[in-house]
């Protein structure tokens, strides 16, 4: 999974300390709920990209765990308060340990 | 490649479907009384979620259950001392209750997250959110759901 990409937005580029910074990610993934049957009757196992974390100049802001209820190729809006400049950095963890990691930067004046 | 239908069965099907349409939409889940309570139960140890502080933005009728969009924002100053530390989202229509659990500190700046979700059947979403004194909060909110979304 190391080639997908993420699609990454932040609604500033540049923030003042204490400003909020808003993040929009979208990424590409089937999110096998585990409640498919195939063309033979046998269940489609689950796989899905159970952890998300976000964060920034290696701080963690923002996290979530998702179930297979959330939307194939899921969508995640969140916000963070800015603090520091640095790599603000996406990371979808999928069951079974594989990550899709996303990067981009916030200048923190 | 099956057969096109012939006009007879082309007429029964749209009659069929057209039937459907017209069921009412409260319908009782497919999936009554799934796991909703105990997830909720094992988020809060047992302890009573108060009403408010939770707001939980969802479309009344969803017409694809594949994707349904929702929001979810708690109330908070979001600092060292009073912050949201977690928000669980459960379906109590679902096959599986468990949605998402979003996880916030001060550093988040606001509680707040925006995912889409897939949606069964008509039921009730319920936020539940943990504040850092231990206190919980909830809100629920009915989705009517048109196209069941979980692949069956």
């Amino acid at each position: 999974m190391a080639d997908v990409k993420p699609r990454i937005k932040l609604d500033k580029k540049q923030a003042k300390k204490g400003e909020l910074v808003e993040v929009k990610a979208l990424v590409q993934h089937i999110m096998e709920t585990g409640q498919r049957r195939d063309a033979s009757g046998n269940v489609v196992p689950r796989k899905i990209l159970s952890k998300f974390v976000c964060t920034v100049n290696g701080k963690q802001v923002f996290a979530a765990e998702f179930e297979p209820a959330v939307s194939a190729n899921p969508y995640i809006q969140f916000k963070f308060k800015a603090e520091e400049s640095g790599p603000v950095v996406l990371t979808w963890t999928e069951d079974g340990g594989a990550t899709i990691v996303g990067q981009d930067s916030i200048t923190v004046t | 490649m099956t057969l096109l239908p012939n006009r007879r069965q082309a007429l029964a099907i749209g009659a069929s479907a057209a039937a459907a349409a017209v069921l009412p939409l409260s319908a009782v889940p497919a999936f009554a009384a799934n796991n909703s309570a105990d997830l909720i139960k094992a988020f809060t140890g047992g302890k009573t979620a108060t009403e408010g502080k939770v707001k939980l933005d969802l479309p009344e009728i969803a017409e694809n259950g594949n994707t349904v969009p929702m929001t979810v924002t708690a109330e908070s100053p979001m600092t060292d001392a009073s912050h949201v530390q977690a928000i669980l989202i459960v379906a109590d229509g679902n096959p599986n209750a468990g949605v998402a659990t979003f996880l916030f500190s001060p550093a988040s700046g606001v509680a707040e997250a925006n995912i889409r979700v897939r949606l069964a059947t008509t039921q009730n979403i319920i936020a539940v959110a943990k504040m850092s004194d231990g206190s919980f909060f909830t809100a629920s909110k009915q989705v009517k759901v048109t196209i069941g979304g979980c692949g069956g």
